[in-house]
Protein backbone atom coordinates (compact mmCIF):
# COMPACT_ATOMS: atom_id res chain seq x y z
CA UNK A 1 0.00 0.00 0.00
CA UNK A 2 3.07 2.25 0.16
CA UNK A 3 3.20 2.26 -4.30
CA UNK A 4 0.52 4.92 -4.55
CA UNK A 5 1.26 7.64 -7.25
CA UNK A 6 -0.43 11.21 -6.47
CA UNK A 7 -3.94 11.18 -7.96
CA UNK A 8 -4.62 12.89 -11.49
CA UNK A 9 -4.30 17.09 -10.54
CA UNK A 10 -8.53 17.44 -11.01
CA UNK A 11 -9.37 14.26 -9.11
CA UNK A 12 -6.79 15.36 -5.97
CA UNK A 13 -8.35 19.01 -5.94
CA UNK A 14 -11.72 17.82 -5.41
CA UNK A 15 -11.35 15.09 -2.89
CA UNK A 16 -12.82 16.43 0.25
CA UNK A 17 -14.87 19.08 -0.93
CA UNK A 18 -18.38 20.19 -0.71
CA UNK A 19 -20.75 21.91 -3.03
CA UNK A 20 -22.27 24.96 -0.55
CA UNK A 21 -23.61 26.46 -3.46
CA UNK A 22 -27.06 24.08 -3.28
CA UNK A 23 -26.75 24.92 0.51
CA UNK A 24 -26.45 28.50 0.19
CA UNK A 25 -29.43 28.87 -2.71
CA UNK A 26 -31.73 26.86 -0.46
CA UNK A 27 -31.77 28.40 2.40
CA UNK A 28 -31.68 31.59 0.91
CA UNK A 29 -35.05 30.11 -0.68
CA UNK A 30 -36.63 28.95 2.31
CA UNK A 31 -36.01 32.69 3.99
CA UNK A 32 -37.16 34.73 1.09
CA UNK A 33 -40.64 31.98 0.22
CA UNK A 34 -41.05 32.82 4.39
CA UNK A 35 -40.79 35.71 4.07
CA UNK A 36 -42.62 36.23 0.51
CA UNK A 37 -45.51 34.45 2.60
CA UNK A 38 -45.89 36.38 5.41
CA UNK A 39 -46.08 39.49 3.15
CA UNK A 40 -48.61 38.34 0.20
CA UNK A 41 -51.07 36.42 2.66
CA UNK A 42 -51.02 38.19 5.94
CA UNK A 43 -54.48 36.96 6.27
CA UNK A 44 -53.63 33.41 6.19
CA UNK A 45 -50.77 33.09 8.71
CA UNK A 46 -52.37 31.03 10.68
CA UNK A 47 -52.59 28.15 7.44
CA UNK A 48 -48.98 28.84 6.40
CA UNK A 49 -47.91 28.36 10.44
CA UNK A 50 -49.89 25.10 9.87
CA UNK A 51 -47.65 24.29 7.00
CA UNK A 52 -44.37 24.93 8.52
CA UNK A 53 -45.45 22.60 11.60
CA UNK A 54 -46.44 19.53 8.66
CA UNK A 55 -43.36 20.56 6.76
CA UNK A 56 -41.12 19.32 10.31
CA UNK A 57 -43.31 16.25 9.91
CA UNK A 58 -42.47 15.09 6.70
CA UNK A 59 -38.91 16.20 7.38
CA UNK A 60 -39.16 14.10 9.73
CA UNK A 61 -40.74 11.48 7.94
CA UNK A 62 -37.50 11.81 5.09
CA UNK A 63 -35.23 11.02 7.64
CA UNK A 64 -36.27 7.45 8.36
CA UNK A 65 -38.12 7.00 4.89
CA UNK A 66 -35.60 8.58 2.37
CA UNK A 67 -32.59 8.18 4.43
CA UNK A 68 -33.09 4.98 6.11
CA UNK A 69 -35.38 2.84 4.22
CA UNK A 70 -38.00 2.46 6.47
CA UNK A 71 -41.94 3.39 5.27
CA UNK A 72 -44.32 4.81 7.93
CA UNK A 73 -47.30 5.61 7.72
CA UNK A 74 -47.27 6.17 11.53
CA UNK A 75 -45.23 9.33 11.97
CA UNK A 76 -47.54 11.16 13.18
CA UNK A 77 -47.49 9.41 16.42
CA UNK A 78 -43.71 11.34 17.24
CA UNK A 79 -45.90 14.31 15.82
CA UNK A 80 -49.00 14.07 18.41
CA UNK A 81 -46.33 13.15 21.13
CA UNK A 82 -44.77 16.54 20.84
CA UNK A 83 -48.09 17.88 20.53
CA UNK A 84 -50.11 16.53 23.90
CA UNK A 85 -46.78 17.36 25.52
CA UNK A 86 -46.50 20.43 24.81
CA UNK A 87 -49.95 20.93 25.75
CA UNK A 88 -49.45 19.21 29.23
CA UNK A 89 -46.73 21.09 30.39
CA UNK A 90 -48.79 24.33 29.49
CA UNK A 91 -52.29 23.61 30.47
CA UNK A 92 -51.49 21.33 33.46
CA UNK A 93 -48.03 21.96 34.16
CA UNK A 94 -47.83 25.63 33.96
CA UNK A 95 -45.37 25.92 31.50
CA UNK A 96 -46.01 28.78 28.98
CA UNK A 97 -42.52 30.23 27.99
CA UNK A 98 -42.40 29.07 24.03
CA UNK A 99 -39.13 27.80 24.02
CA UNK A 100 -39.21 25.38 26.55
CA UNK A 101 -42.39 24.22 25.31
CA UNK A 102 -40.80 23.33 22.12
CA UNK A 103 -38.08 21.90 24.02
CA UNK A 104 -40.76 19.38 25.83
CA UNK A 105 -42.23 18.59 22.62
CA UNK A 106 -39.02 17.49 20.77
CA UNK A 107 -37.54 15.41 23.81
CA UNK A 108 -41.26 13.59 24.32
CA UNK A 109 -41.00 13.27 20.30
CA UNK A 110 -37.90 11.81 20.38
CA UNK A 111 -38.82 9.51 23.58
CA UNK A 112 -41.77 8.52 21.25
CA UNK A 113 -39.20 8.13 18.25
CA UNK A 114 -37.19 5.46 20.64
CA UNK A 115 -40.22 3.24 21.29
CA UNK A 116 -41.03 3.54 17.80
CA UNK A 117 -38.45 2.89 16.52
CA UNK A 118 -37.97 0.20 19.14
CA UNK A 119 -40.48 -1.69 17.63
CA UNK A 120 -40.79 -1.51 14.03
CA UNK A 121 -36.81 -1.96 13.61
CA UNK A 122 -37.06 -5.60 14.94
CA UNK A 123 -39.89 -6.07 11.82
CA UNK A 124 -39.00 -5.69 7.98
CA UNK A 125 -40.93 -4.76 4.88
CA UNK A 126 -44.49 -4.60 4.98
CA UNK A 127 -45.05 -5.86 8.41
CA UNK A 128 -42.77 -2.95 9.35
CA UNK A 129 -45.59 -0.44 8.00
CA UNK A 130 -48.42 -2.41 9.27
CA UNK A 131 -46.37 -2.46 13.02
CA UNK A 132 -46.47 1.74 12.11
CA UNK A 133 -50.26 1.99 12.00
CA UNK A 134 -50.65 -0.12 14.59
CA UNK A 135 -48.72 2.07 17.20
CA UNK A 136 -50.37 5.50 14.97
CA UNK A 137 -53.51 4.09 16.01
CA UNK A 138 -53.12 2.74 19.54
CA UNK A 139 -51.95 6.43 19.89
CA UNK A 140 -54.71 7.89 19.04
CA UNK A 141 -56.79 5.27 20.97
CA UNK A 142 -55.44 6.84 24.09
CA UNK A 143 -55.57 10.27 23.41
CA UNK A 144 -59.30 9.69 22.98
CA UNK A 145 -59.71 7.23 26.02
CA UNK A 146 -57.92 9.24 28.38
CA UNK A 147 -59.63 12.27 27.51
CA UNK A 148 -59.52 13.80 31.19
CA UNK A 149 -56.44 14.81 30.24
CA UNK A 150 -56.11 15.13 27.18
CA UNK A 151 -59.77 16.48 26.11
CA UNK A 152 -60.73 13.27 23.87
CA UNK A 153 -62.16 14.21 20.97
CA UNK A 154 -62.66 18.09 22.07
CA UNK A 155 -59.24 18.21 22.29
CA UNK A 156 -56.66 19.92 24.97
CA UNK A 157 -57.89 23.40 24.95
CA UNK A 158 -56.62 26.07 26.94
CA UNK A 159 -52.92 26.56 25.87
CA UNK A 160 -51.40 30.22 27.28
CA UNK A 161 -48.75 31.27 25.78
CA UNK A 162 -46.76 33.69 27.16
CA UNK A 163 -44.87 35.96 24.56
CA UNK A 164 -41.91 35.04 23.07
CA UNK A 165 -38.83 36.56 25.40
CA UNK A 166 -41.08 37.83 27.11
CA UNK A 167 -41.29 40.34 24.72
CA UNK A 168 -43.68 39.17 21.17
CA UNK A 169 -47.18 38.26 22.17
CA UNK A 170 -48.56 35.54 19.97
CA UNK A 171 -51.32 37.43 18.42
CA UNK A 172 -54.83 37.45 16.90
CA UNK A 173 -53.41 37.32 13.22
CA UNK A 174 -50.48 34.52 13.95
CA UNK A 175 -47.19 36.83 13.09
CA UNK A 176 -45.70 35.57 15.78
CA UNK A 177 -46.16 32.49 15.49
CA UNK A 178 -45.56 32.20 12.04
CA UNK A 179 -42.37 33.86 12.18
CA UNK A 180 -41.55 31.68 15.14
CA UNK A 181 -42.22 29.08 13.34
CA UNK A 182 -40.28 30.38 10.29
CA UNK A 183 -36.90 30.47 12.35
CA UNK A 184 -37.87 26.67 13.92
CA UNK A 185 -37.87 25.65 10.50
CA UNK A 186 -34.43 27.43 9.23
CA UNK A 187 -32.78 26.19 12.40
CA UNK A 188 -34.10 22.60 12.26
CA UNK A 189 -33.16 22.41 8.68
CA UNK A 190 -29.96 23.80 9.22
CA UNK A 191 -29.22 20.91 11.99
CA UNK A 192 -30.51 18.44 9.62
CA UNK A 193 -28.04 19.41 6.48
CA UNK A 194 -25.41 18.88 8.94
CA UNK A 195 -26.92 15.53 10.46
CA UNK A 196 -27.60 13.98 6.67
CA UNK A 197 -23.80 15.30 5.81
CA UNK A 198 -21.87 13.64 8.28
CA UNK A 199 -20.96 10.27 8.46
CA UNK A 200 -23.39 9.04 10.27
CA UNK A 201 -25.97 10.17 7.51
CA UNK A 202 -24.19 8.38 5.14
CA UNK A 203 -23.56 5.37 6.72
CA UNK A 204 -27.88 5.66 6.88
CA UNK A 205 -27.66 6.13 3.42
CA UNK A 206 -25.66 3.39 2.84
CA UNK A 207 -28.13 1.02 5.18
CA UNK A 208 -31.14 1.91 2.82
CA UNK A 209 -29.13 0.82 -0.24
CA UNK A 210 -27.67 -2.80 1.52
CA UNK A 211 -27.64 -3.38 5.02
CA UNK A 212 -25.51 -6.46 4.26
CA UNK A 213 -22.49 -4.19 2.65
CA UNK A 214 -23.03 -1.67 5.69
CA UNK A 215 -22.48 -5.08 8.29
CA UNK A 216 -20.01 -6.18 6.29
CA UNK A 217 -17.99 -3.13 6.93
CA UNK A 218 -17.63 -3.94 10.69
CA UNK A 219 -21.00 -1.27 11.47
CA UNK A 220 -24.44 -2.36 13.39
CA UNK A 221 -27.44 -1.29 11.69
CA UNK A 222 -29.77 -1.47 14.61
CA UNK A 223 -28.52 1.18 16.69
CA UNK A 224 -27.56 3.26 14.03
CA UNK A 225 -31.38 3.72 12.87
CA UNK A 226 -32.68 3.34 16.26
CA UNK A 227 -30.77 6.94 16.68
CA UNK A 228 -32.20 8.38 13.52
CA UNK A 229 -35.88 7.43 14.76
CA UNK A 230 -34.97 9.71 18.11
CA UNK A 231 -33.90 12.40 16.05
CA UNK A 232 -36.73 11.86 13.17
CA UNK A 233 -38.84 12.12 16.42
CA UNK A 234 -37.40 15.39 18.04
CA UNK A 235 -37.99 16.77 14.16
CA UNK A 236 -41.74 15.69 14.04
CA UNK A 237 -42.10 16.55 18.12
CA UNK A 238 -40.79 20.17 17.41
CA UNK A 239 -43.46 20.14 14.79
CA UNK A 240 -46.27 19.09 16.81
CA UNK A 241 -45.32 21.65 19.70
CA UNK A 242 -45.11 24.65 17.13
CA UNK A 243 -48.91 23.32 16.22
CA UNK A 244 -50.50 23.19 19.67
CA UNK A 245 -48.46 26.46 20.85
CA UNK A 246 -50.07 28.41 16.86
CA UNK A 247 -53.18 26.89 17.55
CA UNK A 248 -53.53 26.62 21.14
CA UNK A 249 -55.27 23.63 20.91
CA UNK A 250 -54.07 19.84 20.62
CA UNK A 251 -56.43 17.52 18.98
CA UNK A 252 -56.85 13.94 18.13
CA UNK A 253 -56.19 15.10 14.41
CA UNK A 254 -52.53 15.33 15.27
CA UNK A 255 -52.25 11.94 16.14
CA UNK A 256 -53.75 10.38 13.32
CA UNK A 257 -53.28 7.77 10.84
CA UNK A 258 -54.72 9.98 8.26
CA UNK A 259 -51.67 13.05 9.03
CA UNK A 260 -49.41 10.44 8.71
CA UNK A 261 -50.70 9.09 5.54
CA UNK A 262 -50.45 13.00 4.62
CA UNK A 263 -47.24 12.98 5.27
CA UNK A 264 -45.76 10.14 3.16
CA UNK A 265 -47.73 11.40 0.42
CA UNK A 266 -46.16 14.88 0.86
CA UNK A 267 -42.50 13.67 0.95
CA UNK A 268 -43.26 11.37 -2.38
CA UNK A 269 -44.47 14.35 -3.80
CA UNK A 270 -41.48 16.52 -3.25
CA UNK A 271 -38.94 13.47 -3.61
CA UNK A 272 -37.23 11.31 -0.79
CA UNK A 273 -33.81 11.53 0.45
CA UNK A 274 -33.96 15.26 0.04
CA UNK A 275 -34.62 17.87 3.05
CA UNK A 276 -35.67 20.00 0.21
CA UNK A 277 -38.25 17.45 -0.97
CA UNK A 278 -40.03 17.46 2.29
CA UNK A 279 -40.17 21.01 2.08
CA UNK A 280 -41.39 21.20 -1.26
CA UNK A 281 -43.86 18.35 -1.06
CA UNK A 282 -45.58 19.84 1.98
CA UNK A 283 -46.08 23.28 0.57
CA UNK A 284 -47.55 22.54 -3.00
CA UNK A 285 -49.62 19.50 -1.11
CA UNK A 286 -51.28 22.15 1.38
CA UNK A 287 -51.12 24.97 -0.55
CA UNK A 288 -52.71 23.18 -2.91
CA UNK A 289 -55.41 21.77 -0.92
CA UNK A 290 -56.08 24.78 0.38
CA UNK A 291 -56.75 26.37 -3.12
CA UNK A 292 -58.57 23.33 -4.67
CA UNK A 293 -60.93 23.10 -1.68
CA UNK A 294 -62.07 26.92 -1.52
CA UNK A 295 -62.27 26.63 -5.34
CA UNK A 296 -64.69 23.22 -5.46
CA UNK A 297 -65.31 22.04 -2.00
CA UNK A 298 -66.92 18.84 -3.41
CA UNK A 299 -64.36 17.40 -5.54
CA UNK A 300 -61.05 18.87 -4.69
CA UNK A 301 -60.01 15.74 -3.16
CA UNK A 302 -60.25 14.05 -7.33
CA UNK A 303 -57.62 17.33 -7.95
CA UNK A 304 -55.37 16.34 -5.22
CA UNK A 305 -55.25 13.12 -7.07
CA UNK A 306 -54.83 14.22 -10.47
CA UNK A 307 -51.86 16.34 -9.01
CA UNK A 308 -50.37 13.46 -7.94
CA UNK A 309 -50.22 11.33 -10.91
CA UNK A 310 -49.26 14.00 -12.51
CA UNK A 311 -46.42 14.44 -10.50
CA UNK A 312 -45.17 10.64 -10.40
CA UNK A 313 -45.61 10.41 -14.49
CA UNK A 314 -43.48 13.51 -15.39
CA UNK A 315 -41.43 13.73 -12.23
CA UNK A 316 -40.89 9.72 -10.58
CA UNK A 317 -37.94 11.12 -8.17
CA UNK A 318 -40.54 14.18 -6.85
CA UNK A 319 -40.46 17.39 -7.72
CA UNK A 320 -37.12 18.28 -5.83
CA UNK A 321 -35.93 15.99 -8.67
CA UNK A 322 -36.26 18.91 -10.88
CA UNK A 323 -33.95 21.38 -8.91
CA UNK A 324 -31.48 18.74 -10.61
CA UNK A 325 -31.99 19.91 -13.94
CA UNK A 326 -30.98 23.53 -12.77
CA UNK A 327 -27.43 24.62 -13.44
CA UNK A 328 -25.64 25.03 -10.58
CA UNK A 329 -28.47 23.45 -8.07
CA UNK A 330 -28.19 20.04 -9.58
CA UNK A 331 -26.77 17.22 -6.85
CA UNK A 332 -23.17 16.60 -7.22
CA UNK A 333 -21.83 13.47 -9.09
CA UNK A 334 -21.98 10.85 -6.60
CA UNK A 335 -26.01 11.14 -6.42
CA UNK A 336 -27.28 12.62 -3.29
CA UNK A 337 -26.25 16.15 -1.53
CA UNK B 1 4.47 -19.51 12.87
CA UNK B 2 0.91 -19.65 14.55
CA UNK B 3 -2.19 -19.64 12.22
CA UNK B 4 -3.67 -16.87 12.33
CA UNK B 5 -7.37 -18.30 10.96
CA UNK B 6 -8.62 -21.67 12.03
CA UNK B 7 -11.80 -23.45 11.27
CA UNK B 8 -12.31 -27.22 13.11
CA UNK B 9 -15.29 -29.28 11.85
CA UNK B 10 -17.50 -26.71 10.31
CA UNK B 11 -20.57 -28.82 9.29
CA UNK B 12 -23.75 -26.77 8.09
CA UNK B 13 -26.96 -28.74 6.49
CA UNK B 14 -30.04 -27.16 4.72
CA UNK B 15 -32.85 -29.60 4.88
CA UNK B 16 -30.79 -33.08 4.25
CA UNK B 17 -28.30 -31.55 2.07
CA UNK B 18 -25.03 -31.20 3.57
CA UNK B 19 -23.23 -27.83 2.34
CA UNK B 20 -20.54 -28.24 4.87
CA UNK B 21 -19.41 -31.22 5.93
CA UNK B 22 -17.02 -31.14 8.49
CA UNK B 23 -14.51 -28.59 7.12
CA UNK B 24 -10.98 -28.34 8.98
CA UNK B 25 -8.85 -24.96 7.30
CA UNK B 26 -6.18 -22.85 8.54
CA UNK B 27 -4.24 -19.98 7.34
CA UNK B 28 -0.54 -18.52 8.26
CA UNK B 29 0.15 -14.85 8.32
CA UNK B 30 0.41 -13.71 5.02
CA UNK B 31 -0.62 -17.13 3.33
CA UNK B 32 -2.38 -16.85 0.03
CA UNK B 33 -4.53 -19.62 -0.50
CA UNK B 34 -7.18 -20.73 -3.31
CA UNK B 35 -10.52 -22.43 -2.63
CA UNK B 36 -11.78 -24.33 -5.82
CA UNK B 37 -14.72 -26.39 -6.44
CA UNK B 38 -17.46 -27.03 -8.81
CA UNK B 39 -20.63 -25.39 -8.72
CA UNK B 40 -22.77 -26.28 -5.99
CA UNK B 41 -19.66 -27.20 -3.98
CA UNK B 42 -20.22 -25.03 -1.53
CA UNK B 43 -17.72 -22.29 -1.36
CA UNK B 44 -19.83 -19.27 -0.65
CA UNK B 45 -21.82 -20.89 1.92
CA UNK B 46 -18.31 -21.52 3.46
CA UNK B 47 -17.53 -17.64 3.43
CA UNK B 48 -21.10 -16.68 4.83
CA UNK B 49 -20.39 -19.86 7.95
CA UNK B 50 -16.90 -18.28 8.56
CA UNK B 51 -17.79 -14.70 8.27
CA UNK B 52 -21.02 -15.51 10.44
CA UNK B 53 -23.33 -14.46 7.91
CA UNK B 54 -24.64 -18.54 8.22
CA UNK B 55 -24.64 -19.88 11.78
CA UNK B 56 -22.89 -23.45 11.33
CA UNK B 57 -24.62 -26.70 12.75
CA UNK B 58 -21.56 -27.93 13.80
CA UNK B 59 -17.69 -26.70 14.67
CA UNK B 60 -16.01 -23.93 15.41
CA UNK B 61 -14.03 -20.77 13.76
CA UNK B 62 -10.69 -19.33 15.52
CA UNK B 63 -9.31 -15.78 14.11
CA UNK B 64 -5.76 -16.01 15.69
CA UNK B 65 -6.02 -17.32 19.50
CA UNK B 66 -9.72 -16.31 20.14
CA UNK B 67 -13.18 -18.24 19.09
CA UNK B 68 -15.13 -16.18 17.22
CA UNK B 69 -17.95 -19.06 16.80
CA UNK B 70 -20.53 -17.43 18.71
CA UNK B 71 -19.74 -13.60 17.31
CA UNK B 72 -21.88 -12.17 14.79
CA UNK B 73 -20.19 -10.62 11.79
CA UNK B 74 -20.18 -7.26 12.49
CA UNK B 75 -17.67 -8.03 15.68
CA UNK B 76 -15.62 -10.53 13.49
CA UNK B 77 -15.56 -7.90 10.56
CA UNK B 78 -13.97 -5.66 13.50
CA UNK B 79 -11.74 -8.30 14.52
CA UNK B 80 -10.41 -8.40 10.92
CA UNK B 81 -12.28 -10.80 9.50
CA UNK B 82 -13.30 -9.41 6.57
CA UNK B 83 -14.92 -10.46 2.85
CA UNK B 84 -15.70 -9.08 -0.39
CA UNK B 85 -18.74 -10.80 -2.38
CA UNK B 86 -19.35 -12.66 -5.22
CA UNK B 87 -21.95 -10.31 -6.74
CA UNK B 88 -21.11 -7.46 -6.09
CA UNK B 89 -22.41 -5.15 -3.46
CA UNK B 90 -22.02 -1.20 -3.46
CA UNK B 91 -23.95 1.70 -2.86
CA UNK B 92 -25.16 2.19 -6.30
CA UNK B 93 -25.31 6.10 -5.62
CA UNK B 94 -22.27 6.92 -3.71
CA UNK B 95 -18.97 7.22 -5.61
CA UNK B 96 -15.46 4.84 -4.66
CA UNK B 97 -14.46 8.17 -2.48
CA UNK B 98 -17.47 7.97 0.03
CA UNK B 99 -17.34 3.97 0.09
CA UNK B 100 -13.84 3.78 1.22
CA UNK B 101 -14.18 6.68 3.32
CA UNK B 102 -17.14 5.37 4.98
CA UNK B 103 -14.51 2.37 5.49
CA UNK B 104 -12.05 4.01 6.75
CA UNK B 105 -14.70 6.10 9.26
CA UNK B 106 -15.83 2.92 10.45
CA UNK B 107 -12.98 0.93 11.03
CA UNK B 108 -11.44 4.01 13.15
CA UNK B 109 -15.04 3.89 15.53
CA UNK B 110 -16.36 7.12 13.69
CA UNK B 111 -19.09 6.02 10.95
CA UNK B 112 -21.64 7.05 13.64
CA UNK B 113 -20.44 10.62 14.44
CA UNK B 114 -22.45 13.88 13.96
CA UNK B 115 -21.06 16.51 14.72
CA UNK B 116 -18.16 15.48 12.29
CA UNK B 117 -17.42 15.88 8.43
CA UNK B 118 -17.82 12.85 6.32
CA UNK B 119 -15.23 14.29 3.51
CA UNK B 120 -12.28 16.32 4.30
CA UNK B 121 -10.46 15.06 7.23
CA UNK B 122 -7.22 15.32 5.61
CA UNK B 123 -5.52 12.04 6.99
CA UNK B 124 -8.28 10.58 5.90
CA UNK B 125 -8.65 11.98 2.36
CA UNK B 126 -5.10 10.83 2.13
CA UNK B 127 -5.87 7.32 3.01
CA UNK B 128 -8.31 6.98 0.90
CA UNK B 129 -6.44 8.24 -2.09
CA UNK B 130 -3.60 6.18 -1.49
CA UNK B 131 -6.28 3.08 -1.61
CA UNK B 132 -7.68 4.49 -4.84
CA UNK B 133 -4.96 4.95 -6.45
CA UNK B 134 -3.14 1.74 -5.51
CA UNK B 135 -6.16 -0.13 -7.14
CA UNK B 136 -6.63 2.03 -9.80
CA UNK B 137 -9.52 3.90 -9.15
CA UNK B 138 -8.44 7.32 -8.86
CA UNK B 139 -9.64 8.61 -12.19
CA UNK B 140 -13.10 6.79 -10.85
CA UNK B 141 -13.33 8.18 -7.23
CA UNK B 142 -15.67 10.72 -7.47
CA UNK B 143 -18.17 8.95 -10.26
CA UNK B 144 -20.97 7.52 -8.79
CA UNK B 145 -20.89 3.28 -8.75
CA UNK B 146 -23.92 3.10 -11.28
CA UNK B 147 -21.66 4.88 -13.89
CA UNK B 148 -18.20 2.97 -13.56
CA UNK B 149 -17.51 -0.34 -15.33
CA UNK B 150 -18.44 -3.81 -13.81
CA UNK B 151 -14.51 -4.80 -14.03
CA UNK B 152 -13.73 -1.68 -11.83
CA UNK B 153 -16.81 -2.29 -8.89
CA UNK B 154 -14.87 -5.68 -8.50
CA UNK B 155 -11.84 -3.29 -7.30
CA UNK B 156 -14.12 -1.38 -5.17
CA UNK B 157 -15.03 -4.11 -3.17
CA UNK B 158 -11.46 -5.22 -2.81
CA UNK B 159 -10.72 -1.16 -2.01
CA UNK B 160 -13.58 -1.19 0.85
CA UNK B 161 -11.76 -4.62 2.09
CA UNK B 162 -8.48 -2.62 2.17
CA UNK B 163 -9.74 0.45 3.99
CA UNK B 164 -10.91 -1.77 7.07
CA UNK B 165 -7.31 -3.32 7.31
CA UNK B 166 -8.48 -6.66 7.63
CA UNK B 167 -5.91 -9.59 9.13
CA UNK B 168 -7.88 -12.34 7.06
CA UNK B 169 -9.41 -11.18 3.87
CA UNK B 170 -12.01 -13.58 2.21
CA UNK B 171 -12.08 -12.80 -1.63
CA UNK B 172 -15.42 -14.26 -2.99
CA UNK B 173 -14.40 -14.74 -6.89
CA UNK B 174 -12.75 -11.31 -7.25
CA UNK B 175 -13.46 -11.71 -11.38
CA UNK B 176 -16.32 -13.16 -11.87
CA UNK B 177 -17.96 -11.13 -14.51
CA UNK B 178 -14.89 -9.09 -14.92
CA UNK B 179 -14.46 -9.10 -19.11
CA UNK B 180 -11.36 -11.10 -19.84
CA UNK B 181 -10.07 -7.41 -21.15
CA UNK B 182 -10.18 -6.16 -17.24
CA UNK B 183 -8.93 -9.59 -15.52
CA UNK B 184 -5.15 -8.46 -15.37
CA UNK B 185 -6.32 -4.79 -13.56
CA UNK B 186 -7.69 -7.43 -11.26
CA UNK B 187 -4.40 -9.97 -10.45
CA UNK B 188 -2.43 -6.25 -10.59
CA UNK B 189 -4.45 -5.39 -7.64
CA UNK B 190 -4.18 -8.99 -6.22
CA UNK B 191 -0.57 -8.80 -6.20
CA UNK B 192 -0.04 -5.29 -4.42
CA UNK B 193 -2.31 -6.64 -1.25
CA UNK B 194 0.05 -6.33 1.74
CA UNK B 195 2.06 -9.31 2.50
CA UNK B 196 0.78 -9.67 5.95
CA UNK B 197 -2.19 -10.34 5.60
CA UNK B 198 -3.70 -13.61 4.64
CA UNK B 199 -5.76 -13.85 1.93
CA UNK B 200 -8.18 -16.97 0.54
CA UNK B 201 -9.97 -16.80 -2.81
CA UNK B 202 -12.16 -18.46 -4.45
CA UNK B 203 -12.22 -18.31 -8.07
CA UNK B 204 -13.20 -19.78 -11.27
CA UNK B 205 -10.49 -18.31 -13.38
CA UNK B 206 -7.68 -21.41 -13.00
CA UNK B 207 -4.76 -19.44 -14.63
CA UNK B 208 -5.63 -16.35 -11.95
CA UNK B 209 -5.74 -18.80 -9.50
CA UNK B 210 -2.25 -20.60 -10.48
CA UNK B 211 -0.76 -17.31 -10.50
CA UNK B 212 -2.09 -16.12 -7.03
CA UNK B 213 -1.78 -19.27 -4.88
CA UNK B 214 0.66 -20.67 -3.01
CA UNK B 215 -1.93 -23.39 -1.80
CA UNK B 216 -4.81 -25.00 -3.38
CA UNK B 217 -8.20 -26.38 -1.37
CA UNK B 218 -10.61 -28.21 -3.54
CA UNK B 219 -13.61 -28.65 -2.37
CA UNK B 220 -16.74 -30.93 -3.96
CA UNK B 221 -20.16 -31.76 -2.55
CA UNK B 222 -19.09 -29.88 0.95
CA UNK B 223 -16.43 -31.45 1.69
CA UNK B 224 -12.25 -30.45 1.24
CA UNK B 225 -11.63 -33.55 -1.48
CA UNK B 226 -7.44 -32.00 -1.82
CA UNK B 227 -5.23 -29.61 -0.18
CA UNK B 228 -1.74 -28.86 -1.29
CA UNK B 229 0.48 -27.31 -4.36
CA UNK B 230 -1.20 -25.45 -7.03
CA UNK B 231 1.65 -27.42 -9.35
CA UNK B 232 -0.26 -30.56 -7.65
CA UNK B 233 -3.91 -29.70 -7.77
CA UNK B 234 -4.08 -30.69 -11.61
CA UNK B 235 -2.79 -34.03 -11.14
CA UNK B 236 -4.90 -35.44 -8.98
CA UNK B 237 -7.17 -37.91 -9.49
CA UNK B 238 -10.20 -37.22 -7.13
CA UNK B 239 -10.08 -33.43 -8.39
CA UNK B 240 -9.95 -34.10 -11.78
CA UNK B 241 -12.74 -36.27 -11.54
CA UNK B 242 -14.81 -33.92 -9.57
CA UNK B 243 -13.96 -31.14 -11.39
CA UNK B 244 -10.47 -30.35 -13.35
CA UNK B 245 -10.74 -32.73 -15.54
CA UNK B 246 -11.59 -30.92 -19.17
CA UNK B 247 -9.63 -28.08 -17.72
CA UNK B 248 -6.56 -30.28 -17.55
CA UNK B 249 -7.42 -31.75 -20.75
CA UNK B 250 -7.59 -28.79 -22.23
CA UNK B 251 -4.55 -27.71 -20.96
CA UNK B 252 -2.39 -30.77 -21.94
CA UNK B 253 -3.49 -30.08 -25.55
CA UNK B 254 -2.93 -26.60 -25.52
Amino acid sequence: MTQSAPLPATVAASFGKRHPLRDLAGFAAIILAGAAGYFLFPDNLALLTRIIAVALLVLSLDLVTGYCGVASLGQATMFGAGAYAAGFACVHGGVTEPLTLVLVGAIAGAAAGLVMGAIMLRAHGLAQLVLSIAIVQLGHEAANKFSSYTGGSDGLAGLSVSPLFGVFEFDLWGRTAYLFGLVLLVVVFALLRFVVSSPFGVLCRGIRQDPVRVKAMGASVFPVMLKMFVISGAVAGVGGALAAISTQVVGLDSISFELSANALVMLVLGGLGSLYGALIGAVIFMGFEHTVSAYNPFHWLTMVGALLVAVVLVAPGGLASLLDKVPGLGRREGGKP
Amino acid sequence: MSDLFRVEGLVKSFGGLAVSNNITLAMKPGERLALIGPNGAGKTTFVNLVTGLLKPDAGRVHLGSEDVTQLGSVRRVRKGLVRTFQVTRLFQEMTPEEHVTLAILQREGKATAILARFLGNPTVSDEVEDVLTVLGLSEVARRPVSEIAYGQQRLLEIAIALALKPNVLLLDEPAAGVPSADTPRIEQALARLPEDLSVLMIEHDMDLVFRFARRVVVLAAGEIIFEGLPSAVAADARVREAYLGSYADARRVA
